[in-house]
């Protein structure tokens, strides 16, 4: 993977750029120190490192744009930050850039109940949002694996999803409005405490932008009463193609899960040993969950038991407790920490339709093979929503290219069957050389034209999403 | 003109240098009037695709809505946003067709619950103002490569592309219904019940208020759906939960359930009415300061739906809403008026500067020319 070479005026210009930051921002909120920015110098993927020229962290939207509006001025780089989970590396700086982190704008401004809404500023953790309004009886839907320190911010530029938007949506779906920031430091709302803004949705293209059409500072999120109960069932199958079958079934048959997640042996070893979860010893296994009061929770588990049995199932176990389930959903949010004890590893994240299940995960086992690099699968199975973990060993000399050539064979391979490379990872470095693999160039220029409008010089995130040489021109300019 | 394919249709926008109007069935004309040749894109009619186990379906855009129903009805599965039938309300023929419900991203009532069109559009193709066929997002469910331009595309109205073909994610359709029915409440009482209603955990999917039912009468209407025993089961729950204020009576007749929600839909109780009919969207509760500071200075007629996030509004023709909506916390829309009066009120609603410059200048990347819809929306 390349960054573009950095640019030595900016770095040289160092201290007056400092010196600009410091006159409008606290000095607490300039990190400019060496040692001091090292902590920034990767994201989630931790593979690719580089530290930026700064770190800025604003305490308001007046403070972010006055940062941008300097950056604008003198040509600088923004790499915005939340938390800097992003798996996709869309946090990673370059040595002549700024990062604006978010971590500071961390005030819940409006709780909303009656509405069904609430505004927060955007450094806000995903789960601090939920854990705000629980006690009305309310949460909010998406719930990636990293909810418990990753940022609504970071939520936003990615479009993050989470193993319950099956039936809630990703975030996309629960975004009512925001405030952005756009790179020449004008403030704007789009959307807003409303449905459905007439018009372009301007809205639904800012989220998933993965940081470059500007900064999100406030966020207007969508609340969902509380079920009367939630309860999971572990399936049990002889093999992957089985249990990827029985997904397939369970949806066509018009039952809708709240969450259907998948793990291999690999994963549930690992996680069995993390956390005790209470997984059975199998070679696949499916954890579905169903929504409803006490009565309704037996019905559609007993309609799900009955597709089930016709799988063959080698363990059918269902939750009998809150206090089971807790434990069973916290040995699938751990699985990733649980495999990263045992071993290196890279999260792929492609996305398959869900009938093609089974192929992919024969296809994945044949590349495997081939490559002679061992897979692990935990994912969102009833959205197609894969999560293949290559374990590796960094190391070994060439065991990170080997690692990386196997898995853009099986992004490739998710985009064969119809599916596409990111279901909620977003692109950012990692999967950027693989775009045109999915898209043509006409279709990314057009992507690129909507950057132009929002971020003309191309100094928000510059050097993510799309293939360098495609965006070269744009960004020297 | 009527290109018989997406291929053609890239040819003829490429060549062409005087502008055109995308029309898919002609049942939406909600935007200006634009001016240019009109261009029908009934031969694209195919199903690409239709898998009920991956809860997909691809069509392309001249597809009409009834075949899709069809389809979808024959494996018990739907379009969940319920689109509106603008048939009886606009006064047009023609077949509705998904290219142009997703163009005008059509959502109905149980929008409140599941979210709008947009939010199950998951890819489309389409033609921009060069002739170009690009593609966005693509036919699973969860997607995040690349922007989403798909969300873009959805209710633009075909002024950024014309829509070939598109990618929906559908759910199964709910085996049974019932409503709960409420008579004769006041407005304010009906909105608390409406909201208390949509708080509670019991998945309500419809919450409308009519002021004047079919019997001249105020009623509220409160809609269930699912698996038969869950939809009985919740029905009792929530008449319990809301009966220390209100009677109560459960109605689970399929057709007269269907047809007093397709009522709310199509906006029932304007059709055939004379005035003008505006769309306001605002925070549920807004909604009755808002209605009765517009009684105080109009005469106007409204029913609610989405719990008082949507009010339908007749009006005298010609009434500029707007002027009494100053502080208004959403949109309106003029969604039926004369073309002069559509011209002279706008049928959207003002946006700030810079959002309206921003869009103009993307209409512009996607369409240099302005050959596509040309003022239609911008």
């Amino acid at each position: 993977m390349e960054m573009p070479s950095s640019n030595n005026s900016i770095i040289n210009d160092k201290d007056r750029l400092i010196g600009l930051f410091n006159r409008i921002l606290s000095t607490d909120s300039v990190i400019s120190d060496p040692y001091e920015t090292k902590a920034y110098e990767c994201d989630g993927l931790t593979a690719y490192k580089c530290s930026p020229l700064a770190v800025l962290l604003p305490r308001t939207t007046e403070e972010v744009s006055e940062i941008l509006k300097i950056c604008h001025e003198e040509k600088v780089p923004v790499i915005p930050r939340g938390a800097g989970t992003s798996l996709s590396g869309g946090a990673l700086p370059t040595s002549d850039s700024v990062i604006l982190g978010t971590s500071r704008l961390n005030n819940i401004l409006d709780l909303d109940v009656e509405n069904r809404m609430v505004r927060v500023q955007t450094g806000v953790t995903n789960l601090s949002v939920t854990e705000a309004v629980e006690s009305e009886g309310f949460f909010y839907a998406p719930d990636p694996s990293s909810q418990l320190v990753c940022t609504i911010a970071g939520n936003i530029a990615m479009n993050s999803g989470g193993a319950h938007c099956l039936k809630y949506g990703v975030t996309t779906n629960n975004l009512l409005g925001v405030k952005i920031v756009l790179m020449d430091g004008s403030v704007m709302e789009l959307g807003g405490e409303y449905l459905d803004s007439g018009g372009l949705d301007l809205l639904g293209v800012v989220c998933g932008s993965e940081g470059q059409l500007g900064i999100v500072t406030e966020a207007v999120l969508k609340i969902i009463p509380k079920p009367e109960g939630a309860r999971p069932i572990l399936l049990g199958f002889d093999s992957n193609v089985i249990a990827g079958n029985c997904v397939s079934d369970i949806i066509g048959e018009g039952i809708l899960p709240v969450a259907i997640e998948f793990m291999d042996r690999l994963c549930i070893r690992a996680c069995e040993d993390f956390v005790g979860a209470g997984y059975p010893d199998v070679e696949a296994l499916l954890i579905v969950e169903v929504e409803g009061s006490a009565k309704e929770i037996d019905e559609q588990l007993d309609r799900i038991k009955v597709i089930a049995s016709r799988h063959n199932p080698v363990a059918m176990k269902e939750s009998k407790s809150d206090q089971e389930s807790k434990l069973i959903w916290l040995g699938r949010k751990s699985a990733f920490g649980a495999m990263g004890r045992i071993n290196d590893y890279m999260c792929l994240d492609g996305t398959i339709p869900v009938s093609r299940l089974p192929d992919v995960l024969e296809g994945i086992s044949s590349l495997s093979e081939n490559y002679g690099l061992a897979v692990a699968n935990v994912f969102h199975a009833g959205d197609g929503n894969l999560h293949p973990l290559i374990l590796f060993n960094a190391n070994q000399e060439g065991e990170l290219e080997k690692c990386e050539s196997l898995g853009a064979d099986i992004l490739n391979l998710c985009v064969e069957l119809g599916g596409c490379l990111s279901g909620e990872h977003g692109v950012g470095v990692e999967k950027r050389d693989l775009m045109t693999n999915q898209f043509s160039r006409q279709d990314l220029e057009i992507q690129m034209r909507v950057k132009d409008v929002f971020d003309p010089d191309w100094l928000l995130n510059p050097a993510k999403v799309f293939p360098l040489e495609i965006s070269m021109e744009r960004r020297l300019n | 003109m009527r290109p018989a394919n997406e291929s053609e249709l890239s040819d003829l926008i490429a060549g062409r240098i005087s502008p055109v109007i995308s029309c898919g069935g002609g049942t939406r004309p909600i935007g200006l009037t634009s001016i240019g040749e009109r261009l029908y894109l009934g031969n694209l009619n195919r199903i690409t695709q239709y898998e009920p186990g991956a809860l997909t379906l691809v069509a392309e855009a001249g597809t009409t809505l009834k075949t899709i129903f069809e389809i979808l009805n024959e494996k018990g599965q739907m379009l969940p946003f319920e689109p509106i039938d603008y048939r009886g309300l606009l006064g047009c023929r023609g077949e509705p067709t998904i290219g142009g419900m997703v163009a005008t991203n059509s959502s109905g009532p149980r929008r409140v619950k599941v979210g709008a069109c947009r939010d199950y559009v998951i890819g489309l193709r389409f033609v921009d103002g060069e002739g170009n066929i690009i593609k966005s997002g693509g036919r699973v469910m969860k997607n995040v490569t690349g922007y989403d331009l798909t969300k873009l595309l959805t209710g633009s109205f075909g002024t950024l592309g014309i829509i070939t073909e598109v990618a929906l994610k559908v759910l199964p359709a709910p085996t049974h219904a019932a409503v709960l029915l409420i008579e004769g409440l006041p407005e304010k009482l009906a909105l608390e019940v409406l909201n208390r209603s949509l708080n509670s955990p019991f998945e309500v999917s419809g919450a409308a208020h009519l002021c004047s039912g079919l019997d001249g009468y105020p009623v509220t209407m409160i809609r269930l759906e699912g698996f038969q025993s869950s939809v009985m089961y919740r029905a009792e729950e929530l008449s319990k939960y809301l009966e220390d204020t209100v009677t109560i009576t459960v109605e689970t007749d399929p057709e007269r359930t269907r047809g007093g929600w397709e009522y709310i839909r199509d906006v029932g109780p304007f059709q055939n009415r004379k005035g003008d009919v505006w769309k306001i969207i605002t925070k549920p509760n807004e909604a009755l300061s808002l209605v009765k500071g517009l009684r105080e200075s109009i005469e106007i007629e409204v029913f609610y739906d989405w719990a008082g996030s949507l009010i339908w509004a007749l009006v005298h023709k010609g009434t500029n809403l707007r002027d009494y909506l100053q502080s208004l916390n959403g949109h309106a829309t003029l969604i039926r008026a004369s073309d002069g009066n559509k011209s002279n009120l706008q049928v959207f609603h003002q946006q700030s500067i810079m959002e309206l410059e921003l869009k103009k200048r993307l209409k512009h990347k996607f369409d240099p020319r302005n050959i596509l819809n040309q003022g239609m929306i911008l």
